[in-house]
């Protein structure tokens, strides 16, 4: 940014605070706007309600208020991810003084049966009286006592289901930018003293302390004045979908975190890197930056205070390996989206060689709600070493599928039972697959093990960014484990070889396995590659890449075996036992 | 300094020593494919592993810190990476046999020290037909199939050279270098350059092998040839047969010329010496009378000169239109020389031994390089296929008498001999400059000119005082320094202020031709440093080090050119250049 003289910085930093005020004013502004409502219709837009025909359930509602005449009455909110995906469209009814309700599986004709039967004449009915509905609704109701719901504790979505992601006033109205406000009135190193003091980890997958990154990025000088901040939306595990729906269902958090984030660190500009598929994400995180830049949130002298920064946008063509940080950084570049060696780290040198903090999506949807409610109220929930919540994408064969914030420690039972409701075939649970094509699966007999980064990791999986995959009795692990390894075959970048052809080789001889050609032979070639990918792969893509096939291979060898063509010959190393008989030290140690 | 420990060794090194290297000053060599000194690691083979504070990490790319406990080698170490190399072999094809690198194959080497004797996973190669080899130019051939990725072709096309030739495609298994948009590397930015040859670990990269075309001609009764050789090769060939780097082997080759059968064996070196007086006097009209314009660069590089057409065409009447001296041997034999001994042009051959792979682009670039009438050099040579050619002579190079070169086109100065390292062109250039604008010889001590000489810097300035006027002089080397270079003389020119430099000098390879593309494999800066001295040393040595006390020069422009830059002159020994397209397609 070019140099501004005293004069110049006093009078932007008059803007700012009128500026805040303004901004502050929109909060007041929204609930005066909403207060005559008598009640609110909430349906769900994000991307799985969104294709089960959510917008034409929208309109079906605004057409029968209009209808009813009752537009003046209710407001008709499109809102982020309500969570239980699998019942979608879903629409929440909330009338002032009565209990929300929540509608599964609503079609146009559903919405109209709503919005006669159940909205019109509940505005009619003093609050006191019951509510009588027909059967048909009754039926469609979706109890919010649901497990579902009632295991969840949701900081970062909190705002998703029952508000507007796109009213900048009803997010003030929640207490948005607070988080900002506070930190800008504290000095930069109190507010990464809270940051670290949270406990919060990374959410993108390898769980680094926030605290900590940060603390490295205030560490390294500017370059050229500048110092960045990114925001990682590249989500890519098959199942996943959290980013999307943070993102669109409340862009001003992520960029509330950012900005609080580059306040401690001194950064200067914010990069959000997001999948070009994520075309909601995308428009609301455009639409927060117009928003921000119009009411000095972004900007100069921002609240009339010496912190300056701006953020954009740049879309990921859709390389897995570019929601690899290095990789990230590189495809940001204009470059090819191969990962580098660290160090490195980004945070000495990163974008465009300046330094620069990589933060997941919800990593940085937690920051503000830990600045307005301080690090203990954070670290107060999880487990010892992973703290708050996490937010996952639990789906396959469960009965409720859908997005879902627990917290951490929940137990894989608590998960699949509780919250999913068991299997969606009502036939035994065989297994989770956690962490995405880089985690592995955490069989029944693990229902005990907390879901926090350490267990995670010991038991061959990993957290990743929170992709869950139930499933049933009927489901090949063998199949399982060759689907994601041939995702990551496909999504290697192909820079170090024993990725790009040590995957490779590995799923010729799964398939040789799954085609019931396989020996044990094979078998031992798998570990034997797999070690040398754990071992000598550059990122985390490769060196990950094993884990299902492994962790299968560990929890379920008997399925594997009784594909292979010598399975049920003892195995090499019982048979080494029987014939190693001339040795005698063998036998005394024995 | 830091202190780390390296399988029990202690080891003190400066902080950003990477574990690889630091492991090298306690004679451990970490086996690598794709790390190379002369390029930033790259970190694509993973062979080089090692265990740190009980991790596994890439010594390559990992910087050594206080305290660090490295271990380079133990059952886990060996194991992964017997298990990688047996992976990276298993996308290579067998062809070690018949391949170019034989001999000189990284990939090869490894594979034998790690006792592979069954590849175990099934070979996934491509076909020839899934992937073809890519010999379009006339220098390099590009054999993707036998690429193991290691990426320090493309590190030194992009990054080193600034040509951006040759990039990865496609990704995971069907990952492969290829020029932009799979098309030919011919229809390419690729200005043969060759350093991704002297670079590649493998037979992906090489230069195009011409040696048959030259036992054809040698065989050929009616055939005259007449073969010469370039500065830079005289200290490297030696390389291949077992001499250190730097040893000036300049009889040896002469000898092993002649038993291979040419008619005649000249040095380019005179062709140098022909160069500075063309191209010294082309400066001198430029500098002192103002005909053209300012600053004048050299040309004698085909690979500069094929950049600078296709990168920077607006510079062309910048260039100096004096030919290389190759061409100009060329040229001369197949007139001069030719007539002098009643040979008709059209049975003579000519063929050149160059350390450069641009060069084989170069004798056929443009219709001047027909100047004679006939191609003036028929077969430009590598040095690499020289050392071949005699290894498949039989011919005993180590203990090869000395021989000398022949008369006339054999002589040279020892301004000539420093034509093969950076900075020497315009060292022999000002040596004969000084000279002819102040009527006075350089001192002896001064014939070394020190700011412009060395590999230290990628461009290298001065100023010199040339009869109480300032030339201000840029040299530099390695193609990926030029624009800087050219940007500030071009942002200079559009202002219309006076240009930063009078006289630049350009060398598309590392070091000048002594790195150039056709040399001996395995270069690095001490590699380079070395060839460097024997060229020195070879100057030093020298009875006469101007080109114009070079009596056979006299003799040159008495009998047949009259005086520099005549209408002969510009006939056979100068050039022109046109604008190139970066993509043909």
């Amino acid at each position: 940014m070019a140099e501004l003289t005293q004069e110049q910085i006093e009078k932007l930093k008059a803007l700012g605070r009128t500026q805040k005020e303004n901004l502050l004013k929109l909060g007041d502004e929204f609930k005066e706007r909403v207060k005559d409502y008598k009640a609110s219709i909430y349906t769900c837009d994000a991307t799985s309600c969104h294709s089960g025909g959510a917008s034409s359930v929208i309109d079906a509602f605004k057409e029968s208020l209009a209808a009813l005449g009752l537009e003046k009455d209710v407001r008709m909110v499109c809102t982020g991810c309500m969570g239980l995906c699998a019942s979608g469209p879903l629409a929440r009814i909330e009338i002032k003084g009565r209990k929300p309700m929540l509608y599964e599986h609503v079609t146009p004709d559903v919405a109209r049966i709503i919005a006669a039967e159940h909205v019109a004449p509940a505005l009619k009915q003093p609050v006191e009286e019951e509510l009588r509905l027909s059967d048909f609704l009754k039926n469609k109701e979706l109890s919010l006592d649901l497990p579902f719901f009632t295991k969840q504790r949701k900081i970062v979505l909190r705002l998703l289901g029952h508000s507007d992601p796109e009213d900048l006033g009803e997010y003030i109205a929640n207490g948005g930018y607070q988080g900002l406000i506070k930190a800008l009135s504290m000095k930069p190193e109190e507010v990464l003293d809270i940051i670290k003091r949270s406990g919060l980890r990374g959410r993108g997958g390898a769980g680094f302390p926030t605290g900590i990154k940060w603390e490295m990025l205030s560490k390294s000088p500017l370059v050229d004045g500048e110092k960045f901040m990114v925001c990682n939306g590249d989500e890519g595990d098959p199942g996943a979908y959290m980013d999307s729906c943070i993102l669109g269902g409340g862009a001003h958090a992520v960029l509330e975190g950012m900005m609080i984030g580059a306040y401690a660190t001194g950064a200067t500009n914010g990069w959000f890197y997001i999948r070009a598929e994520y075309p909601l994400a995308i428009a609301r995180m455009e639409l927060a930056i117009k928003q921000a830049k119009k009411y000095g949130i972004l900007g100069r002298n921002i609240f009339g205070t010496d912190f300056n920064f701006m953020a954009d946008i740049r879309y990921g063509a859709g390389a897995f390996v570019c929601g690899e940080e290095t990789a990230l950084l590189a495809s940001l570049e204009g470059k090819r989206g191969t990962p580098h060696p660290r160090p490195p780290y980004p945070t000495q040198k990163g974008l465009f060689d300046k330094p620069t903090a990589i933060n997941n999506v919800e990593t940085l949807a937690n920051i503000a709600p830990i600045m307005v409610n301080g690090p203990e109220w954070f670290s107060e929930v999880g487990t010892a070493t992973s703290k708050g919540t996490k937010v996952f994408a639990i789906t396959g064969k469960v009965k409720h599928s859908g997005l879902v914030e627990v917290p951490m420690g929940t137990t894989v039972g608590e998960m699949v039972n509780d919250v999913g409701g068991g299997t969606s075939s009502g036939k035994p649970f065989k297994a989770v697959q956690t962490g995405g094509p880089s985690g592995g699966v955490i069989p029944a007999s693990e229902l005990h093990m907390p879901l926090c980064y350490e267990e995670l990791k010991k038991i061959g999986s990993m957290m990743g960014s929170g992709g869950m995959i139930i499933m049933d009795q009927d489901d090949s692990m063998v199949e399982i484990a060759k689907f994601y390894l041939g995702f990551t075959v496909d999504e290697s970048c192909g820079k170090c070889a024993p990725c790009r052809i040590g995957g490779y080789q590995m799923l010729q001889l799964m398939n040789k396995i799954a085609d019931g050609k396989g020996t044990k032979a094979d078998m031992e070639k798998i570990k034997e590659i797999g070690e040398a990918m754990k071992k000598a792969s550059l990122c985390g893509l490769g060196q990950t890449a094993p884990n299902p096939v492994l962790s299968t291979m560990r929890f379920f060898k008997e399925e594997y075996d009784a594909l292979l063509q010598d399975g049920n010959e003892p195995d090499a190393e019982n048979k080494a036992d029987k014939v190693v008989t001339g040795c005698t030290i063998n036998t005394k140690n024995n | 300094m830091v202190r780390l420990t390296i399988d029990s060794h202690i080891v003190e090194v400066p902080e950003g020593t990477s574990i690889l290297d630091a492991a090298k000053s306690v004679q451990i060599k970490i086996p690598t494919l794709c790390h190379h000194p002369d390029l930033p690691a790259t970190a694509a083979c993973g062979i080089c592993i090692v265990k740190v504070n009980g991790k596994m990490l890439r010594s390559c790319c990992t910087p050594v810190a206080e305290g660090m406990e490295v271990i380079t080698r133990d059952a886990d170490i060996i194991d992964a990476r017997r298990t990688v190399l047996k992976l990276t072999l298993s996308k290579h094809p067998n062809e070690c046999l018949t391949c170019l690198k034989n001999d000189t194959c990284e990939l090869r080497k490894l594979a034998s020290d790690f006792g592979i004797r069954d590849t175990e996973f099934e070979n996934i190669t491509p076909t020839s037909e899934e992937q073809p080899v890519d010999d379009t130019t006339k220098s390099i051939v590009l054999d993707p199939r036998k690429c193991i990725l290691c990426g320090r072709c493309v590190e030194v096309c992009q990054n080193t050279q600034n040509v951006w030739a040759l990039s990865m495609l496609q990704r995971g298994i069907k990952t492969h270098i290829s020029p932009a948009a799979d098309e030919n590397l011919v229809d390419s930015p690729c200005i043969k350059c060759g350093q991704c040859t002297a670079h590649c670990p493998t037979g992906a990269l090489t230069e195009r092998d011409d040696t048959q075309y030259v036992w054809d001609m040698l065989q050929d009764k009616e055939k005259y040839c007449v073969v010469q050789i370039a500065p830079a090769v005289r200290v490297a060939i030696g390389e291949a047969f077992g001499f250190a780097p730097g040893t000036i082997t300049t009889g040896k080759i002469y000898a092993a010329l002649r038993r291979l059968g040419f008619d005649a064996v000249f040095d380019t070196n005179f062709g140098a010496d022909v160069t500075i007086m063309e191209e010294g006097s082309e400066f001198i009209e430029r500098f002192t009378k103002g005909e053209g314009v300012l600053p004048m660069i050299t040309s004698c590089c085909p690979a500069w000169v094929d950049y600078m057409e296709k990168y920077y065409p607006e510079m062309i009447p910048h260039f100096s239109s004096c030919k290389s001296p190759h061409e100009i041997v060329g040229a001369l034999s197949k007139t001069y020389y030719a007539d002098k001994i009643g040979v008709e042009t059209n049975k003579m051959r000519v063929v050149s031994i160059m350390p450069c792979t641009a060069k084989k682009f170069e004798i056929l670039r443009s219709e001047e390089m027909f100047s004679s009438g006939f191609q003036d050099v028929d077969v430009s040579l590598t040095t690499r296929e020289l050392a071949r050619m005699i290894k498949q002579a039989g011919i005993d190079f180590a203990n090869l008498p000395d021989e000398g070169a022949d008369s006339p086109l054999g002589s040279y100065t020892g301004a000539a001999t420093v034509f093969g390292f950076t900075g020497g062109v315009m060292e022999a250039a000002l040596r004969t400059v000084h000279y002819v604008v102040t009527g006075q010889e350089m001192a002896d001590d001064a014939l070394e000119i020190k700011p412009i000489l060395g590999l230290d810097k990628g461009i290298k300035e001065m100023t010199m005082n040339l009869a109480g006027k300032e030339v201000r002089i840029a040299v530099a080397h390695g193609i990926g320094h030029v624009q800087a270079l050219l940007e500030k003389v071009k942002d200079a020119l559009q202002k219309g202020e006076e240009p930063p430099y009078h006289f630049i000098e350009v060398m598309a390879c590392e070091g000048g031709c002594i790195g150039g593309g056709g040399q001996p494999l395995g270069v690095t800066d001490e590699i380079r440093k070395a060839r460097m001295a024997g060229l020195m040393t070879d100057d030093k040595n020298s009875a006469k080090r101007c080109s114009h006390q070079n009596p056979d020069i006299k003799k040159l422009y008495d009998e047949f050119l009259g005086t520099p830059l005549s209408n002969r002159s510009h006939h056979l020994l100068h050039t022109s250049y046109k604008e190139r397209k970066l993509y043909n397609k």
